[in-house]
């Protein structure tokens, strides 16, 4: 095996597939959209070049400013809810009963394709015959809210099964990971009168700040490029109100027939995602300095 | 140990998957192969075996009627035509014009597919992505269409598209409702008025409709449209002979902002979709909803409707407007979805005879089975129909005007900007002046 590993034509060869695939389905769609997103284009008859007017009207306009500020607000509540989903891990972890249970009951979002998610809480949202109305109305509440057709609400309703899709991931995560945590160090705490609360606090979490670092990393990232369960929910609207970009990018491109602008969309959507991955890396990076884990 | 276990288990998986890739596209070319040899071996005049890729957006699950025609035209073709086979894919309306657009820019559409009229074709036209029909017309269909309908399916007299349906849009209106309230079918928009007034002081929904897809809310606007400035109102500011700033289009506009002020249509509509918002008429929990006649079969043939139901709905012409232009015979409709055949298909002689075939029988089997009317002639005089199909067919041959759907007028990117614009108008986010002038702005730019 030695021998073989240390063959640099059979190293080129072992890389060689997953290297091809790579580059043909990321990174030359990657220049491809950057080269799309210079010409007027609506995706279907000649296309004309026009330099950079795609990107400059993309700085000025209003809409995309405003679904990159959804995307924001999706990202930063995401990370928020880790916090949710790491005591929910702490508590799990924490061998209470039926903790095997309540993990499993988690987990099932996750197997649920988006789309059936997306369908299933239209239904509950449904703002005349969905639960949570009927409940609000049982309740004595006149005027209960219309849920995804309120403007002002929407974003903030599909909040709401975005963070009960992820808790299962996010929470498998961490179990893992507080499951790695060494039990002798747990257990000499406890003997020199520690409480849970301070075990969590000074033993976990410092020992799986790693991996907390990799999820808030995954969950920004994700968020910014997020589109399928609210595409399929609202379609970004009423009236762009959920728009993010993804979504803009999609109704820009295959909607409006602005193939060529959906493209420098699509372009500054990876360089956001770039600067803020980086940007992300810069300060955990910081950290490690300082704290030596 | 673990870990090479793992690691072992994963390039096997990988590898088993290319294989899996490779036997498949290997097996394609195989059928291909095969069918050819055959056909040479034999020397028969039934020719090459070919495969005829064909999208349609009637899904069994949403539009029975439909798929079982389709499916049966199918079926007989291929029984007709040993050599043919016709592989089908199926996606509903909002998926399938998703999918179209994203094949066309990848230059993969099937060989036979649905379009719609007018500017949605536009670009495929200028793409170069359909191919002409006027010599099947020509030799098949001589003054068998409805006049005005494989029209709507040509840009500069080349027809790319044999339309399927003609449609008008009445409203429809469930009876019972009507009747535990004392309502009458509306004649004048007063009438109307006070029929949503009524039903909104009894706590019953008045209108039911899906926003969401604001071609629906499009429909709402174009009547009024129409029947406050006359049909030339919209239709000249769309050709540009007109402005859409024209006081009867603002208008309409301020009443469609008063109807959704009296709450005359169901809570939450720019939330929901055509599909949920149907399921409110279709479940007697509102009263009336808009919407073309290929809804028809859920109110006469359609086997999974209750006919308790179909009984109680009835439909009305959209009332007249006090001092308005329009007259009540004016319809918002026209040919509703047509075929194309792809210019670079690699079986068009083929798909072409398929698609002449399906318009044909399309026509003799839509109205008895679906209870759709078809683009082709009808002679209703030796079947036995459903009263509301007869009906509607009688107010189809009056009509003094039918105005294709706003949407399909307009070419995409505008059709886009006046669709954006009817849900901001009955949200309430933009007023009525702003809604007018942001439609001529988009319709300026693209001169």
């Amino acid at each position: 095996m030695k021998n073989v590993m240390s063959n640099k034509t059979v190293i080129a060869l072992y890389v060689l597939p997953a290297l091809l695939l790579i580059l043909v389905l990321v990174y030359v769609p990657i220049v491809l959209t950057g080269y799309y997103g210079l010409m007027d284009w609506d995706g279907i008859g000649k296309m004309k070049f026009i330099g950079l007017e795609n990107y400059i009207d993309l700085l000025k306009d209003k809409m995309f400013w405003s679904s990159t500020y959804h995307s924001f607000q999706l990202a930063i509540f995401s990370t928020i809810s880790l916090l949710l989903y790491l005591v929910i891990s702490l508590v799990l972890a924490s061998k209470i009963k039926g903790s095997d249970l309540l993990r499993k009951i988690y987990l099932i979002p996750m197997l649920l394709s988006s789309v059936a998610i997306a369908q299933l809480w239209l239904k509950i949202f449904d703002p005349n015959n969905g639960m949570i109305n009927s409940l609000l109305e049982m309740m004595g509440v006149e005027n209960a809210p219309v849920w995804l057709a309120d403007p002002n609400v929407v974003l903030y309703a599909i909040f709401i099964p975005i963070i009960w899709q992820y808790a299962g991931f996010y929470i498998i995560i961490y179990y893992a990971a507080l499951k790695n945590v060494p039990e002798e160090l747990v257990e000499a705490a406890r003997i020199d009168g520690a409480n849970p609360v301070q075990i969590a606090y000074k033993i976990k979490l410092p020992l799986i700040a790693g991996v907390f670092k990799v999820t808030i990393v995954l969950a920004i990232v994700g968020s910014l490029k997020y589109f399928d369960l609210i595409w399929v929910m609202t379609g970004g609207g009423p009236n762009g109100a959920s728009e993010v970009m993804a979504s803009y990018m999609y109704s820009e491109a295959f909607k409006s027939y602005n193939f060529g602008y959906g493209s420098a969309i699509g372009f500054a959507l990876l360089v956001i995602c770039l600067i803020m991955t980086w940007f992300i890396r810069k300060l955990t990076a910081a950290n490690d300095n300082n704290n030596q884990f | 140990m673990f870990n090479k276990k793992a690691l072992t288990l994963v390039f096997t998986l990988v590898m088993l998957s290319f294989l899996a890739l490779a036997g498949c596209s290997s097996s394609g070319s195989d059928e291909e192969a095969n069918g050819s040899n055959e056909s040479s071996d034999s020397g028969e005049s039934s020719g090459e075996q070919v495969t005829i890729d064909f999208m349609h957006l009637w899904p069994e699950g949403s539009s029975k009627a439909q798929y079982t025609i389709v499916d049966d035209i199918i079926k007989s073709y291929e029984k007709e035509n040993p050599n043919v086979k016709i592989k089908t894919e199926i996606l509903a309306n909002e998926q399938y014009k998703d999918k179209i657009k994203v094949l066309a820019a990848s230059n993969e559409l099937p060989d036979v597919g649905i379009t719609w009229a007018a500017g949605y074709l536009q670009p495929f036209v200028e793409g170069n992505m359909f191919t002409p029909l006027d010599d099947i017309i020509e030799s098949d269909f001589k003054d068998s269409f409805v006049s005005g309908t494989t029209e709507a399916f040509a840009l500069e007299d080349t027809t790319y598209g044999l339309p399927l349906e003609l449609n008008i849009t009445p409203v429809y209106y469930n009876k019972e409702i009507f009747e535990q309230n004392n309502l009458e079918v509306p004649q004048t928009y007063d009438e109307f008025l006070n029929v949503v007034q009524t039903l909104v002081d009894k706590g019953i929904t008045p209108i039911t409709v899906g926003n969401k897809d604001a071609w629906t809310g499009s429909m709402w606007y174009m009547y009024l449209a129409d029947r406050i400035g006359g049909p030339s109102a919209l239709n000249s500011a769309i050709d540009r002979s007109g402005s859409f700033e024209d006081e009867a289009l603002v208008k309409a506009a301020e009443e469609i902002k008063k109807l959704v002020d009296m709450d005359a249509f169901v809570k939450g509509f720019n939330g929901l979709s055509n599909d949920e918002a149907k399921g409110y008429f279709m479940n007697e929990q509102a009263a009336m909803y808009l919407m073309a006649t290929w809804e028809l079969p859920n109110y006469t043939t359609s086997p999974d409707v209750s006919d308790e139901f179909k009984e109680k709905v009835g439909y009305f012409k959209f009332p007249t407007y006090d001092g308005g232009k329009g007259d009540i015979d004016s319809f918002v409709g026209g040919p509703g979805v047509g075929l194309f055949v792809a210019e670079d298909s690699q079986v068009k002689e083929e798909a072409k005879k398929f698609v002449s075939y399906l318009v044909k029988e399309w026509g003799k089997h839509s109205v008895t089975d679906a209870g759709v009317i078809p683009a082709t002639k009808v002679d209703t005089s030796n079947i036995d129909l459903d009263q509301m199909y007869i009906d509607i067919l009688e107010d189809l041959n009056n009509a003094s005007n039918l105005t294709l759907y706003a949407d399909v007028q307009m070419s995409p990117g505008v059709a886009q900007v006046h669709l954006d614009m009817i849900q901001a108008l009955f949200g309430g986010q933009v007023s009525p002046e702003e809604f007018a002038k942001k439609q001529e702005e988009a319709l300026a730019d693209e001169e």
